[in-house]
């Protein structure tokens, strides 16, 4: 396929990785932020062709995983009421709450249906109209701005049964909580890359300048992210710290200004909790108030217990980038993608997933 | 789940296109890159193109790769 394939290409690949190797003098610690290339690292075997010089941390980038527990209990207690039909993207299904999933309660008798877009979610409530047919929004600033489009089609369709339930989160206030805890040192970060395509390389600006860490967004194919690897080995090597893009077919500086004006027209920063990190001021999107009609929050009685958290469970650390899912009891023996203790296992871009798929050389 | 793949878009109709991707035809949004063309690739995430690919970058990059894997041989 067009710009998939020869961005495989291994000629290049071994080049990519002869440069790495003839730059990289001093240790270095690189976190991949994103879930996709946490898998795609994984995939590839990318972490066996790095020199010795190079660590490679799992951020918090998957959007599944660090939805926490209460927010989940929420979506599950929403699908028990009478008429309503959940819509979701497939790996929310299996995550568990405190006491159920969605997989489980739909099992018990809800309606939850399995989509690929919001807009299939829109046509469900089209085809259902005596049913209320909530979408869960769950995403980064990639996902967001077409779930604030689906919104807007049906304000401009008229379709008043379509709600979203919205748990979006924003992804710089994330990562400035990260490096502001200092729990875990970095030299430089894989910047997202399809969150980029949307906020523009610009997003990041501050963590080379407040922070001193070197940036570059990557593609997710692995010459894409060999020569992000490059790249920010070459600025650790000279001292920089600026943000480059190693994706530049499909990344700006500016990003998409279109979606973002959509996502800030339906969507107003709140605060989220994220799993093992807590609630970050202005972290989270929700509906503006004059979309409220379309607001499950608003528009339902949600009643939830408190949450309880699984015993022994280190997808908090694991999110953080100071654990390794090697470092987790539960790992392979307890918490398998058949039967998983926590969300990083869930979703397929989870570090635990991966590592349980990809990384029986590291066990 | 921020997965997008490359969509070239075949046909437009209003705020959607039908596109193909590896063979496979889809009907998509183009409400977020409403300047879309047909015979532009774009990047498809969950039913919407979220931007346009830049085909001559694309091929700078890869220029750049050639060059390199010249360079260490």
């Amino acid at each position: 396929m067009r710009y998939i394939t020869e961005f495989r290409n291994g000629a290049s690949a071994k080049g990519l990785i002869a440069r790495i190797a003839q730059t990289s003098k001093h240790p270095a610690r690189f976190m991949e932020f994103c879930g996709g290339h946490t898998v795609a690292i994984f995939r590839y075997g990318i972490r066996q062709v790095l020199p010795k010089t190079i660590e490679m941390v799992s951020g918090p980038g998957c959007p599944v995983c660090v939805t926490a527990t209460p927010d989940i209990d929420k979506a599950i207690a929403l699908a028990q009421i009478p008429g309503v039909i959940i819509t979701t993207f497939g790996d929310m299904l299996k995550v568990p709450g405190s006491r159920s999933s969605l997989q489980k309660a739909r099992a018990g008798g809800a309606d939850v249906r399995m989509v690929y877009s919001p807009l299939d979610a829109l046509k469900i409530a089209t085809e259902n109209p005596e049913k209320s047919v909530v979408f869960l929004g769950i995403g980064f600033e990639t996902t967001a701005p077409g779930v604030a489009a689906s919104v807007l089609q049906a304000e401009e369709q008229n379709i008043r049964n379509y709600y979203v339930l919205s748990q979006h989160k924003l992804c710089p206030p994330v990562i400035r909580a990260i490096l502001k805890a200092g729990e875990v040192k970095l030299d430089g970060l894989i910047c997202p890359g399809h969150v980029s395509a949307i906020t523009g390389s610009q997003a990041w600006e501050f963590i080379a300048k407040e922070f001193g860490i070197p940036c570059v967004v990557s593609g997710f194919e692995p010459l894409d992210i060999l020569q992000c690897v490059a790249m920010l080995t070459a600025q650790v090597e000279s001292d920089e710290s600026k943000v480059e893009i190693a994706y530049r077919r499909g990344v700006t500086r500016e990003g998409n200004a279109h979606a973002l004006a959509l996502m800030n027209k339906v969507f107003e920063p709140c605060p989220a909790n994220w799993r093992g990190i807590g609630v970050i001021p202005g972290s989270g999107l929700k509906l503006r108030k004059q979309y409220k009609h379309h607001d499950a929050e608003v528009q339902f009685d949600i009643k939830v217990e408190p949450s309880i958290e699984p015993k022994g469970c280190l997808c908090g650390e694991v999110l953080r980038g100071v654990k390794t899912p090697l470092d987790c009891g539960l790992f392979r023996k307890f918490c398998t993608p058949e039967s998983p203790v926590g969300p990083c296992m869930v979703s397929s871009e989870g570090s635990c997933s991966a590592y349980y798929l990809y990384g029986s050389e590291l066990i | 789940m921020c997965l997008a793949i490359p969509a070239l878009i075949k046909s437009i109709e209003g705020k959607e296109a039908e596109v193909e991707i590896g063979g496979i035809t889809r009907r998509i949004s183009l409400w977020l890159t409403p300047e879309a063309k047909v015979g532009d690739y774009v990047l498809l995430h969950t039913g919407y193109a979220i931007s346009i690919i830049d085909q001559q970058e694309a091929e700078e990059t890869l220029r750049l790769f050639a060059e390199i894997a010249e360079e260490t041989r």
